[in-house]
């Protein structure tokens, strides 16, 4: 496009006033934006004295923890989603044959580096079971690179620390059983097949 | 020239081809979806998911006239003026009623599924099926029972198209699988105490569409997406089946036939299938190693590879009268540099191919795949080279003749067999020799037990790891490249070879491929680009001698 584009609206800078030229009413619009401030209630907390206010758990996007199911054991059926819809690629499973009667496949090993995590809750959205959830527990210190790669111990550890506080999410949004839609249900199929 | 017609393009195919509507539309570049059909095996038009509408078009006047009803794409043959109509409203919804009824009875358990991802179900279902479902459709655990040693039937989510039951009926002639029950109750099990475990048992698992048959080898231990595709040759035996090796982060997960008419069709034998384990085995050599002392304890010293290069050839060349065993596990390629690097050291080094490892017999099934007792991928290749550079073409046996006569003063044998191969009397043999060069995966009776003066061991990488050309028993030369990195600090055997020959650069395979077809005429047909299929060395040769013969 030229500049002599007809299409081209050309517009001048308004010519200062007398307030603006005066520079004195600005000034004080300024001030009073500082002074609003200075009353009004605070948002910043002393942090790690003081815990920030988490608004919805249910949005916030915190540490990761792994769901047991109704018998205590990991929920996660090992279908490898989570680390397929992962951007940071910090998702590393090992899948084997469960142990269970009633359940095909279980995740040996499950470890994700928060380190490397972005914590996009892509995974969350990715799991067909509702096994991975992010909490909203925000501090999330270690002493090593090592001690933050959280392996499947410590993430279902998460959740025992956390059911209390913010139960399983699927259960809290679909307002009942969280199994209701899992994939190894039942163990035995509902048809009539012999 | 027969003309068909599918969906409003007119096609020619061949006058004698026989096609089906399926194979017909495929080369207009219709794509009709099917689950019971396969080529390699006879049709039996059972899961109609092929229908479609045909016609005929009246030669005389042009006229089309339609059949009625919808026809099994795969039980129709096509002839001149055939009309195939893919795309209609009757056929989609016939398409979008089959998946229904199929998913009714469906587990719908993909994510703890080995198959999400390649299973036909799933893409006919996305493609043709409707958003949708009538019935109320819970997912469900499928049921699974072991059909035999290495395959596991998850028997809820089969389709019954019965292509595995085909299979071992038809291919491998053993007919272990069958159909129990009938209609809705119908399921595939094992014939009681006749367990699924033929030499081709690991096909059903490939020709099966969705997830109903596992391979228990693969079962759980990657999910397909992340998997990579490197058109390969299984080095397993003389046949050199066309793959395809399936691998992700340089580990290999699963080897699968690679569709080759002239030599494997759709198959490949479960021993070459699950013959990838010792590419990873922990065993491995790793490092090229150099030993300079007859103690018992004498230690490997690692040398580094640039200082290999040298340090070989001197001390072979310091020791003199060499003689060599070229393995056939090595790519024409590589057999060629090694000749060359050896007459380069001693220009009347003896030649002979190395150790042809045998078992059993030939084994010839039903469908026509042959199993070769020569458990070598290589043979011919490697004996056409050493012809080119000593007519005789000695075998192992003359070489190991030949060290037990005292005529030689060093060695150098090549092996990278995929495990124990030696004996401790063929490796007497080598007793007394003034250096010994040996290059193979593992540690055997050679490198171990033998002591010379000098010893080196260096390491060799298995068939993923390699590239260049195999020459299988039909004299058909394949070309492939490396699918997986060797581990690291490992130089394959070409590299090594490529640059005790002095070359600059990196190993470049075709490069050399080119050099040997331009220099002998046993090779002139690689000269070109290799199709995928390979291409019969004997095929420029049957030409040149039919023209220059004499009348």
């Amino acid at each position: 496009m030229k500049p002599t584009d007809p299409a081209i609206v050309w517009l001048e800078e308004k010519p200062l006033g007398l307030g603006e030229r005066l520079y004195l009413p600005l000034f004080v619009q300024g001030l009073t934006t500082t002074a609003r401030h200075l009353v009004s209630p605070k948002v910043t907390v002393s942090f790690p004295e003081e815990r920030p206010r988490i608004g919805n758990p249910l949005l916030y996007r915190g540490v990761h923890r792994l769901n047991k199911d109704a018998q205590g054991r990991v929920q996660c059926v090992a279908c490898f989603l989570c680390a397929t819809a992962c951007p940071a690629h910090c998702i590393d499973i090992v899948a084997a044959e469960s142990p269970w009667p009633d359940r095909e496949k279980y995740p040996e090993s499950f470890q994700i580096d928060e380190l490397r995590c972005i914590f996009c809750g892509m995974c969350e959205e990715a799991c067909p079971v509702d096994a991975i959830e992010l909490t909203s527990l925000l501090d999330l210190t270690g002493r090593s690179r090592e001690e933050m790669i959280f392996d499947k111990e410590k993430l279902l550890s998460v959740y025992d620390m956390t059911k209390d506080a913010e139960p399983m999410k699927s259960a809290s949004l679909t307002g009942g059983s969280a199994h209701a839609h899992a994939i190894p249900a039942g163990g035995a199929r509902q048809g009539g097949l012999p | 020239m027969p003309q068909v017609i599918v969906d409003g393009t007119e096609i020619e195919i061949g006058a004698h081809e026989r096609l089906n509507c399926i194979e017909a539309a495929r080369r207009a570049g219709k794509e009709i979806p099917h689950y019971c059909w396969h080529p390699g095996l006879s049709v039996v038009a059972s899961c109609r998911m092929c229908l479609v509408e045909t016609g005929q078009r009246d030669a005389a006047t042009g006229k089309i006239t339609m059949v009625p009803k919808l026809v099994p794409g795969c039980q129709t043959p096509v002839k001149d003026g055939t009309v195939i109509v893919t795309e209609s409203q009757l056929v989609k919804e016939s398409r979008a009623r089959v998946e229904e009824a199929l998913l009714i009875d469906h587990p719908i358990d993909c994510p703890i599924c080995d198959k999400a991802g390649e299973c036909l179900l799933q893409d006919y279902h996305f493609e043709h099926g409707q958003p949708q479902r009538r019935a109320d459709l819970q997912p469900f655990h499928s049921r699974r029972r072991d059909v035999g040693p290495t395959v596991t039937l998850f028997v809820d989510r089969c389709i019954m198209c019965t292509r595995c039951v085909r299979f071992t009926r038809e291919v491998s002639g053993t007919g272990e699988l069958m159909v129990t029950s009938r209609g809705a109750k119908e399921e595939i099990d094992s014939f009681p105490g006749f367990p699924l475990d033929n030499k081709l048992a690991g096909n059903v698992v490939d020709l099966c569409p969705v997830g109903a048959l596992g391979d228990r080898d693969f079962l759980y231990q990657q999910r397909v997406w992340f998997l990579k595709h490197e058109p390969n040759v299984c080095g397993g035996c003389a046949t050199g089946c066309s793959i395809v090796t399936e691998h992700n982060q340089d580990t290999v997960y699963r080897l699968k036939p690679r569709e080759n008419p002239h030599v494997n069709k759709w198959w490949m034998c479960d021993e070459g299938r699950y013959g990838w384990h010792h590419l990873h085995d922990p065993a491995r050599l790793l490092a090229a190693g150099r030993r300079d002392d007859r103690g018992p304890d004498a230690s490997w010293d690692t040398v580094d590879w640039p200082a290999v290069v040298t340090r070989l050839r001197a001390d072979l060349a310091a020791a003199g009268g060499l003689a060599v065993a070229v393995s056939p596990m090595l790519t024409v390629e590589e057999a060629w540099m090694l000749c060359a690097v050896a007459r380069s050291i001693d220009p009347a080094a003896f030649l002979a191919v190395g150790h042809v490892p045998r078992s059993g017999t030939d084994e010839t099934f039903p469908g026509g795949f042959t199993i070769r007792a020569e458990k070598c991928p290589n043979r011919n290749g490697v004996e056409a080279v050493l012809a080119l550079f000593d007519p005789a073409v000695p075998t192992w046996e003359d070489l190991l003749a030949h060290l037990r006569a005292g005529r030689a003063r060093s060695a150098w044998v090549t092996a990278a067999y995929p495990g124990a191969w030696i004996d401790a009397e063929a490796a007497g043999a080598f007793a007394g020799l003034d250096c010994l060069v040996v290059q193979d995966m593992f540690p055997s009776a050679l490198t171990e037990a033998t002591s010379a003066p000098v010893t080196w061991r260096l390491p060799a990488v298995g068939f993923a790891e390699r590239s260049g050309t195999w020459v299988n028993a039909g004299h058909r030369a394949q070309c492939f490249e490396q699918a997986i990195r060797p581990p690291a600090g490992v130089w394959p055997e070409g590299r090594l070879w490529w640059n005790m020959l002095g070359r600059s650069g990196l190993y470049d395979p075709p490069a050399v491929r080119h050099q040997i077809a331009g220099a002998a005429a046993s090779f002139a047909a690689l000269g070109g680009d290799v199709p995928a299929t390979g291409i019969d060395l004997r095929i420029l040769q049957l030409a040149t001698t039919e023209s220059s013969s004499p009348a």
